[in-house]
């Protein structure tokens, strides 16, 4: 049946019936006939009606879109009468961002070189060179995963000298860096709550349903609204928490306009909000995994903590990795958080790339905002792709 | 259900409880405090607020209504436009996505494809010459038709070696190919999505944006549905195959209503996505289509925050999608589940 046909002889053994019955019923057959042969023929196409449909939304908009927003990045868009005029400019766009005006607001300013920039650079390189080479010797090498590795080496170091140099004493992190703070920090963070909160909620204690159901809440709230609501508490002239503020002397001095209290409090507000989607997923893990293990460790008395680290953690590894590898993607597409908490601010403090390729559309210079965006796309596809590469497949295949 | 949800089998003892308990509290309260300044500033006046913070109604301040009255009765339709946009946009871009989503995943699921990559080839050809003719200044109607035309003649003229062993994409090629879209970031198609709509004249129209929802959700409609339709025993359908059942019959009365808890699921999370959507509404519409996200976003804009208001608007916003939740809450955990865990 899979080849999407199914067997007819029911139909035919009703053809033979009503052949029999004379030249009246003869034409009364071939009208139904048609019909059938009609519906038949439709039956038989199932499989393109199916899934065309789907396929053409997809194909029209966003693949492209994509096409298009790739030509459109490599040129400079200008409204004309009657419509628009397209220069090409080849990769001149890409030029700026990397070397030109934007540089400053992509990559940011870069601290003067100091010993200290050299030993954390070297430090934090070394840890990932030495993380990355006990990968590649734990499975045979060959030459196209000594390539891979080398590829993905070479980005951590230089993604590793941006960070180091930017986020230095007299450096400023662009928004490519401050991307990479918002994921790396709230992806690590979120998972580590949910995990704790899913622990917590998987025991048998009276109330769980309640505890569930508010957990899941600020995952339904929108964005926007949840940026507002950040923004009340956080205000320290207004918010529920001023009197703790005037008590060390913060009153009136919103933490919003130094730069890491914007960040952290976008961040805080992303947390708030995505935490709930680690939280359910893993308590669904945990109670879906299966008890005999446990059972038999209980028996050999193994500790709580052991328990969980030597059982439950092995066993919910894959959603775990499954769910990070989908925070992850999706947290690289921060906006609104950061639009409407912060517009972006003090200065390009606590911008987005997505926020960065909105500023630049809204200033009409399509063309670098289809950089931006094409530069996010190409980040997302490369983490993701060294991620399910280097990590979730093999935590995939270790069950 | 196949899958029983089963209890850890060891339970806490009297510290872990009172340990549990403290730390599940300390987070209910860290969800439920916004959510309860959120409430009580919308029944502040102006002073309660920018005097600073009161937090107990009855008790330190006099709630008033205000913030509901000028948001409901006196802004009356500039607020019920926007709801209306919301409401409208959401439920026909989610019934959309599911219906496409669902057609897709059944297909994907119970039929073998073979596209062959010369088809693809083909299609590219089409494409190419349907910009080529754009560019030559025919009006975009004609130069998809022709575009379109060359490609159907071309797959019909070429003859078709090796149907077996010819190079062609599978169903696993078609899915990962769908749901690989999620990866996208939004932005990066934006601005064509918007100069489309521009050139169609469909800016600031619902339909644009129902139509840029349902290609958004897609992706996540098929992720989360295809671990669904799998689970469905194919004798079902074969037996009302042999009665003489068409396939859409089949996908309409056994294989739909049997994956009733997944699109619910599905149902409830793309229609979440949709309904608190802002870059892709900022992008394509002003006035006429403006939705609730936006309608929020601009309290800003005016004389300042008006956090009185803005709350007001925050929980007419917030209240249908809670409702939603609670009322929904164990389809959620089962379908994010099912897919997360096999996507």
């Amino acid at each position: 049946m899979r080849d999407g046909r199914w067997p007819t002889t029911v139909q035919a053994d009703t053809e033979r019936a009503a052949a029999s019955r004379g030249v009246a019923a003869t034409l009364a057959r071939r009208a139904r006939l048609d019909r059938e042969s009609v519906l038949l023929w439709a039956d038989r196409q199932a499989g393109a009606v199916l899934v065309l449909p789907a396929v053409l939304v997809i194909l029209a908009l966003s693949i492209f879109p994509l096409v298009f927003s790739l030509y459109l990045s490599l040129a400079r868009f200008q409204p004309a009468p009657g419509g628009f005029r397209i220069h090409f400019l080849g990769l001149l766009n890409y030029r700026k961002l990397l070397l030109g005006s934007e540089q400053e607001h992509f990559l940011g300013v870069l601290a003067a070189l100091s010993p200290g920039t050299w030993v954390v650079w070297a430090l934090l390189s070394a840890l990932a060179v030495l993380l990355l080479a006990r990968s590649l010797v734990s499975a045979p090498v060959t030459p196209v995963r000594v390539l891979g590795h080398a590829i993905v080496a070479t980005a951590a170091l230089l993604a590793l000298w941006l960070v180091v140099r930017t986020l230095a004493h007299g450096g400023r992190p662009g928004t490519l860096v401050v991307t990479w703070i918002y994921v790396l920090a709230g992806v690590a963070v979120q998972y580590l709550i949910g995990l704790g909160l899913a622990t917590l909620c998987a025991q048998e204690l009276p109330g769980r349903r309640f505890f569930r159901v508010v957990f899941l809440l600020p995952m339904m709230i929108t964005p926007v609204g949840v940026a507002y609501t950040f923004r009340m508490l956080t205000d320290t002239a207004k918010g529920p928490f001023a009197p703790i503020a005037k008590l060390f002397g913060f009153a009136n001095v919103s933490w919003v306009n130094d730069p890491w209290g914007a960040r952290i409090a976008v961040m805080i507000g992303d947390l708030w909000q995505w935490t709930p989607f680690m939280f359910i997923v893993l308590l669904a893990a945990l109670e879906s995994q299966s008890p005999e293990p446990i059972e038999a460790a209980i028996v050999d008395g193994a500790s709580r903590w052991q328990i969980f680290w030597h059982i439950t953690l092995p066993q919910i590894a894959p959603v775990s990795s499954t769910l990070v590898l989908i925070r992850l993607i999706e947290a690289f597409k921060i906006f609104d958080m950061p639009n409407v908490l912060t517009a972006g601010g003090p200065g390009t403090a606590t911008e987005s790339l997505t926020l960065h390729a909105y500023v630049l559309w809204r200033a009409l210079d399509y063309g670098t905002s289809a950089a931006v965006a094409y530069s996010l796309l190409f980040v997302v596809t490369f983490v993701g792709i060294a991620y399910v590469r280097l990590i979730h497949r093999r935590v995939a295949e270790a069950l | 259900m196949a899958l029983r949800v089963r209890q850890t089998p060891y339970g806490p003892g009297m510290l872990g409880l009172v340990v549990s308990y403290a730390v599940l509290g300390i987070w209910t309260l860290v969800v439920l405090f916004p959510l309860y300044w959120l409430f009580i500033t919308s029944f502040k006046l102006p002073v309660q607020v920018n005097d600073g913070p009161v937090y107990l109604p009855f008790g330190d301040f006099t709630p008033s209504l205000h913030a509901w009255r000028y948001i409901l009765v006196d802004l009356r339709n500039d607020t019920l436009r926007p709801y209306a946009n919301t409401v409208i946009v959401g439920l026909t871009s989610s019934v959309l996505t599911l219906a496409l989503g669902a057609a897709a995943t059944y297909g994907l699921t119970r039929f073998n494809y073979r596209v062959r990559l010369s088809s693809v080839a083909w299609f590219m050809v089409g494409i190419a010459i349907a910009i080529g003719a754009v560019r030559l200044g025919l009006p975009w109607p004609l130069a998809v038709a022709s575009g379109l035309a060359v490609f159907v003649l071309l797959r019909l003229a070429m003859p078709r070696r090796g149907d077996a062993t010819g190079r062609a994409l599978t169903n696993a090629d078609i899915a990962f190919w769908m749901i690989s879209q999620r990866m996208l970031p939004p932005v990066a198609v934006v601005i064509p999505i918007y100069i489309l709509f521009q050139r169609l004249g469909m800016l600031d129209t619902r339909a644009a944006l129902v139509v840029s929802y349902v290609a958004a959700n897609l992706p996540i409609a098929v992720w989360l549905l295809r671990d669904y339709f799998r689970t469905i025993p194919l004798e079902l359908e074969e037996s009302a195959a042999i009665d003489g059942a068409t396939r859409y019959q089949i996908l309409w009365s056994i294989v739909l209503p049997l994956a009733l808890p997944g699109l619910v699921a599905t149902f409830l999370f793309i229609f979440v996505l949709a309904w608190n959507e802002y870059l892709l509404a900022l992008f394509l519409s002003s006035a006429n289509a403006q939705t609730m996200p936006l309608l929020v976003a601009a309290q800003n804009a005016t004389r300042g925050p008006q956090w009185w208001y803005m709350s007001v608007l925050i929980l007419l916003m917030i209240g249908p999608v809670i409702a939603m939740a609670i009322a929904l809450e164990r389809f959620i955990a089962r379908g994010l589940l099912l897919g997360a865990v096999r996507g």
